[in-house]
Formats: structure tokens, C-alpha cells, sequence
């Protein structure tokens, strides 16, 4: 801070200045090795050592401008937007977010008459809701039960494979196989819950992440079950009430009269795949409002407290891993039925940190953030899929921004369980902005 | 059951370990139904650990403990609270993502919950404060407010015995007054038997029918609340300079 009645200007210019330099140094530190310096193979096969200082230069000096410039006018800038914004204003935003919610499922309801032409988009659309309703299973485990899952994906692949053997061993429908590879998945749930009992925070993290890997690996391997690394083909699609999606006379199209069209089909994925995740959806909201929810809850937050209040931690522990598991299993066996084909290369590690950092950035515990999360990430994947090598950069910057701007997720704000009274609960961004307002 | 009362809680030669260092060298405490029992003692004297044993965290390494004529010594520590003991322990460990309502339901884990509404309005009456707050983030209450929701929250187990540690910890005199009321309420009126650590040893020795004190893992003292009270010894270590 300025001293008083002094101009601030120079004190604050040279502190910017100093921010920069330090920025600068560090990108200098970070790129020289990586941008300076490049090895390429030559004609001959040898390694062809390069040089690119001026590109280094670029950068550095690139990194000290932006610091710089944020330094002497972002803090203005966020300023006065508190400022300027009046009341009403932020009572409107406050308000709209109480239907985004609602508007979100709506649009999600419509998004197969609106994009009906145009399969890209459905396709993005299924991927954006799987990976929707996957967070929302992993929510219950990390987000509400607190406990820290990195090998999310095994229940993924579990509930792919379930329904991907029972399908070709045993010739049953999708509808039949779907609850069986959930219970399957909730098993390997109980199965990682057990010998993690007594594991919390990066202990946990660590065998759930090697549990994922021991799974991948027992996919891999055990060639006569699963096909090693050739995967099964092949799987079934899934049936409208037993009437396939074909141009045979017996197919969907046929039987109602509508002329054949493959989109049927993804239309109809779409819905199965809306359909499992709004079910993912209120089945937590449910859970969360019974003894069971509340007691996940309270997990994450004190473990002794719960023990010494009656609550029994091994039980609620497993159920949460059984019930986060189950829903990962339903998106597995859809994902099966989708691709017709599950290799173990689809369940790799990056698909559980994928899934985490939607629900952690969605905000953990909240529904619509997750939703909003994967829609922002898998969305933003596509859209920066033309710029190809620079899309984990931009993916990466993004993360950094989110973290950085809002550290509790995007919709930070956690519903309670219960609202007898009428009493308004309000929404963080309000509180925030009415404590940093400056009295006058 | 025989004539004469056996106490709702005993600990007999009970120690108690933190890795090989031990925090309980062989106590033997008694509380009796309808009693309010109060422990006093310095900063690490034992007397959470105490508290702790009871519920099994950590667990007596050798002794007994007993409550209502059963040995609960190696009982799980949700099994423990089923049979109706109750605690607000040390740091009040309050669910702070949660809202009061939610941390009072977790309260009513072990009852059935037919008398939600009852138990709700037992609390309610006797801190009305929780009342008007009861959705407000648990974290976001006063120390005060954090106090009396930690100890609503183990009397909607609807306790035989509550175990209260430090319940006036960082509060105002004003405040002390109050809790303290409330808990000789709920001792008189409910006949809810209490078991009480406290740093504020002339309050709690006035309350209390009988008292403890604890010096390095061990029961030092013991004596109704007047009589320990009277002791100099007992005035020269907790009471000079606390009370005029
Ligand atoms: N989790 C723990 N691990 C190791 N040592 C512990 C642990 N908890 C307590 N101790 C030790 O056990 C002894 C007794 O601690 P305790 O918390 O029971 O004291 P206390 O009488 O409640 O003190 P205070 O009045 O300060 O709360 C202390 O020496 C303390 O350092
Ligand atoms: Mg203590």
C-alpha cells in the first residue's frame, strides 16, 4: 500500500515492473530448456541439435508484457466491476442461476430436435452427458463421502466389460446386462472400499490410482476372458423394447412407419445415456437428503465426530464406493453399447483424472456444476480440436485460470439437505461481494 | 440388577496409549446415574484422552470399561454412542460444510427417526439461538453458537450419559453462565446424567456433585464438588487468581 497522500503511481509501477521481471525469469527458467534448445532427427538419422533463442526471447519478453500489464490493470479492472455492477444487477445474476439448473436440462432435453441433422454434435452431446454422469457417480464418492478416488476409471471399465462378456457368453439384452454390470461395478467398489478403510487424502489417492492400473492390467492380460489388447468386438447394440435400429422390415424405422435414418439410433443413445445420468442425478439428490447421504457428508468432513456420533464409518465408506462404482458401471455398459467395441486402451488413467477434474472443478458436491464442467471441458476439447498440438495448452491455461479464479469450482455453493423455513440461502458470490465492499 | 445402584459408568485401571507414550496410567472413575461428575485438571493431564478411551479412540490397552452394567471396553465406537452415550468432544468438531439442521440430524444418527421433530425442539428450546440459525453453515456460527450446537447435537442421541469437554472453552462469562445453566437444566430436569471436563474448575466443582482431579495420567483426587473445592491444594493449583 501507498503511503497516504502521496501519488501511488511510481511505487506501483515499479512493483509491477519487479512482478514481471520475476514472471519473466521464471518463464526464462521453465522455457529455455524446452523452447531454446530442440533436437530433431537429420537425413542421416543422427540427432540434429537446434537452436531457437529468438523464439525463447519472444516468449520471455511475451510473459514480462502480459505481467506487466495484468499487474498495473487487472486489480483496477476487477475493481471496478464490483463497483459498477449495481445491486440489481447481481440480484438478476444471482436469481438467473436458480433456473440455470432447470434451463441446462431443458436444453439437454431439446439438443437431439435442435442439432437433429448434424451427428457430430449428437455424438459430442453423448460424450458430454457420459462424462456428465460419471462425475456425477465419482461426486458421491469425492465430492460428498470427501474421499479421494483416482481410479475411477475401473469401475468405467467394469461395467464395459460386464456388459460387453454377458452380452456375447450369455445372449442378453442391454436393459438386462445394464443393472448386472452395475452391480458388478458396485462390487469392485466394495472390493477397493475394503483395504482403503483406513486410507484419507493422498494415501487413498494412491492405491485407488493403482487399483484403476491393476484393473486396466487384468483386462490386458487375461487374454481368454477379455482379448488382451484386442479388446472385444462385436457387442450388441441396444434395442428400442426389442426393436432394433435397422433398415430390416422389423427394425424401428419400419414399425413406425418413418423412413430409415441411422440417427435414430443416436438419437436414441442419447436419450438412454440423458435418461442414466439424470437418473445418477436424482438418486444423489435423494441420497443426500436421507441418513446415508448426510452421514457421506459428514465423512468428509469429520471422521471422529461421525464415529462418536453412532455413525458407522466402514459402512458408510463402502457404500459410497459401491454406489459412486454402480453408476460408473451403468456409463461403461452404455459406452460398450455405443462403441460396439472396448479395448482396455479406452480405460487408461487419463479418463479418471479426466472425470476428477470435471468434478473438482465443477465445484465439489455440486450437481450442476459437474454438468456445467463437463460441458465447458469435453466442449472446449472440440472446439480447440483444429488447433491440435496447442489444444493441451489452452486445456491446461483454462484449468490454471479456474483454479486460480475460482478455486471452490464453478458453482461453489453447497444446497443444504434440508429447508424447513423459508429462509433464502444465500449464493457465495453475494456474500463475497458484500464483505469486500468497502465501507464508506 | 442388585439394590444398591451400580454406577452408569465405571473405568477401572484403565490405560491408555498414543503410540508407547501413555496418557493413562490406570484410572479409576465412577459416574452414577443422575450424577454430574466433573474432571478437572492441567493442559495434557489426560482428561480428553479420557473421554476418548470411553468411546474406544484410542482404545484401553488394559482395564475395563463399563456402562450400564455392560463391558464396553473393545466395542466399536459407533456401537458405543448406540447405547446412548453421547459426546461434544474436544474442539467441538462440528460438521462446518454443514448446515446447524443437517449437523443436529447427524446427531440423531442412533434414534429412530419417528421423534425427529421432538428431539429438534428439545434443543431448540434450550438454545433458541440455534433456532433462528438452524441454516446457517456450521462453520460460520460463533464459538458460542459452535458450543451450543455441539452439545444439541449429542443430546439429540437423547443420551443417558453426555460427555461434555470443555464446554466453556473461549466463551464469554456471560455465555459460561448460560451453558452451564442449561446443563444443570438438562441434569435436574431431563435426569440426564453428566460427565464434564472443565478449565474453569470453580464453576465446574460448584456444579458438579462429585469431582475428579487428573495430574499426568492419573486420578490425583477425588471428593465432592464443596469438599474438593475447600482444598488448598486444589485452590492453589486452578482456583488463585481464577476467582475472587
Ligand atoms: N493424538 C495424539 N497423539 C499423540 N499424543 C497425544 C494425542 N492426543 C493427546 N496426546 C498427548 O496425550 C496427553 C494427554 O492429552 P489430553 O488431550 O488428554 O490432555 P488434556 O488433559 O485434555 O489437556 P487440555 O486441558 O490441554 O485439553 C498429552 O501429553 C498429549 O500431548
Ligand atoms: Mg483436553
Amino acid at each position: 500500500m501507498p503511503r497516504e497522500g502521496e501519488p501511488d503511481k511510481p511505487s506501483d509501477f515499479l512493483t509491477a515492473v519487479k512482478e514481471a521481471a520475476i514472471a519473466a525469469l521464471v518463464a526464462f527458467g521453465l522455457f529455455v530448456l524446452l523452447i531454446g534448445i530442440r533436437t530433431d532427427q537429420g537425413p542421416t538419422g543422427a540427432l540434429v541439435f537446434t537452436t531457437r533463442f529468438g523464439a525463447l526471447a519472444a516468449i520471455v519478453a511475451g510473459v514480462f508484457v502480459a505481467t506487466l500489464l495484468r499487474a498495473l490493470f487487472w486489480r483496477r479492472l476487477t475493481l471496478s466491476f464490483g463497483q459498477i455492477a449495481p445491486a440489481s444487477v447481481k440480484n438478476a445474476v444471482a436469481r438467473l442461476t436458480n433456473y440455470a439448473a432447470a434451463a441446462f436440462l431443458v436444453f439437454a432435453l431439446v439438443v437431439p430436435i435442435i442439432f437433429y441433422g448434424n451427428r457430430y454434435l449428437l455424438d459430442l452431446g453423448i460424450l458430454i452427458v457420459t462424462y456428465t454422469m460419471l462425475g456425477f457417480g465419482l461426486n458421491i464418492v469425492v465430492g460428498l463421502a470427501g474421499l479421494l478416488d483416482l481410479g475411477y476409471v475401473a469401475f468405467y471399465a467394469v461395467g464395459a466389460y460386464s456388459y460387453a462378456l454377458i452380452a456375447q457368453y450369455f445372449g442378453l439384452s442391454f436393459w438386462i446386462c445394464l443393472p448386472l454390470a452395475g452391480i458388478l461395478a458396485a462390487f469392485a467398489g466394495i472390493l477397493l472400499g475394503f483395504p482403503v478403510l483406513r486410507l484419507r487424502g493422498d494415501y487413498l489417492a494412491i492405491v485407488t490410482l493403482g487399483f484403476g492400473e491393476i484393473i486396466r492390467l487384468i483386462l490386458l492380460n487375461w487374454q481368454s476372458l477379455t482379448g488382451g489388447p484386442n479388446g472385444i468386438p462385436g457387442i450388441p447394440r441396444p434395442s428400442f423394447f426389442g426393436l432394433p435400429f435397422n433398415n430390416s422390415e422389423h427394425g424401428f424405422a419400419a414399425t413406425f412407419g418413418l423412413t430409415y435414418s441411422p440417427t435414430h439410433r443416436i438419437v436414441f443413445l442419447y436419450y438412454i445415456i440423458l435418461a442414466l445420468a439424470l437418473l445418477t442425478n436424482w438418486v444423489t439428490l435423494r441420497l443426500r437428503r436421507l441418513p446415508i447421504g448426510r452421514a457421506w457428508e459428514a465423512l468428509r468432513e469429520d471422521e471422529i465426530a461421525c464415529r462418536a456420533l453412532g455413525v458407522n464409518t466402514t459402512t458408510t465408506k463402502l457404500t459410497a464406493f459401491a454406489m459412486g462404482a454402480m453408476f460408473g458401471g451403468f456409463a461403461g455398459a452404455f459406452f460398450a453399447t455405443r462403441q460396439g467395441f472396448i479395448s482396455p486402451e479406452s480405460f487408461t488413467f487419463t479418463e479418471s483424472a479426466l472425470v476428477l477434474a470435471i468434478v473438482v472443478l465443477g465445484g465439489m458436491g455440486s450437481q450442476l456444476g459437474v454438468a456445467v464442467a463437463a460441458t465447458v471441458m469435453l466442449g472446449g476439447f472440440e472446439l480447440f480440436r483444429e488447433f491440435d498440438q496447442y489444444r493441451m495448452l489452452v486445456f491446461g491455461a483454462a484449468m490454471v485460470a479456474i483454479v486460480i479464479y475460482r478455486p471452490r469450482g464453478l458453482v461453489a455453493t453447497r444446497t443444504p439437505s434440508v429447508l424447513l423455513g423459508k429462509i433464502k440461502d444465500i449464493p457465495a458470490p453475494i456474500v463475497r461481494d458484500a464483505r469486500t465492499e468497502t465501507p464508506a | 440388577m442388585t439394590a444398591h445402584a451400580e454406577p452408569l459408568l465405571s473405568l477401572r485401571g484403565v490405560k491408555a496409549y498414543y503410540g508407547n507414550v501413555a496418557a493413562l496410567k490406570g484410572v479409576d472413575v465412577e459416574v452414577r446415574e443422575g450424577e454430574i461428575v466433573a474432571l478437572i485438571g492441567a493442559n495434557g493431564a489426560g482428561k480428553s484422552t479420557l473421554m476418548m478411551t470411553v468411546f474406544g479412540a484410542p482404545r484401553a490397552r488394559q482395564g475395563q470399561i463399563h456402562f450400564a452394567g455392560r463391558d464396553i471396553t473393545a466395542l466399536p465406537t459407533h456401537e458405543i454412542a448406540k447405547l446412548r452415550i453421547a459426546q461434544s468432544p474436544e474442539g467441538r468438531r462440528i460438521f462446518s460444510r454443514m448446515t446447524v439442521m443437517e449437523n443436529l440430524q447427524i446427531g440423531a444418527t442412533v434414534t429412530d427417526a419417528v421423534d425427529l421433530g421432538a428431539d429438534l425442539e428439545r434443543v431448540f428450546t434450550l438454545f433458541p439461538r440455534l433456532r433462528d440459525r438452524r441454516h446457517q453453515r456450521g462453520g460460520t456460527l460463533s464459538g458460542g453458537e459452535q458450543q451450543m450446537l455441539a452439545i444439541g447435537r449429542a443430546l439429540m442421541s437423547r443420551p443417558r450419559l453426555i460427555l461434555l469437554d470443555e464446554p466453556s472453552l473461549g466463551l464469554a462469562p456471560l455465555l459460561v453462565q448460560q451453558i452451564f445453566a442449561a446443563i444443570r437444566a438438562l441434569n435436574e430436569r431431563d435426569k440426564l446424567t453428566v460427565f464434564l471436563v472443565e478449565q474453569n474448575a470453580y464453576h465446574a466443582l460448584k456444579l458438579a456433585h462429585r469431582g475428579y482431579v487428573m495430574v499426568n495420567g492419573l486420578i490425583a483426587l477425588q471428593g465432592s464438588g464443596s469438599e474438593l473445592l475447600r482444598r488448598p491444594e486444589i485452590r492453589a493449583a486452578y482456583l488463585e487468581g481464577g476467582v475472587r
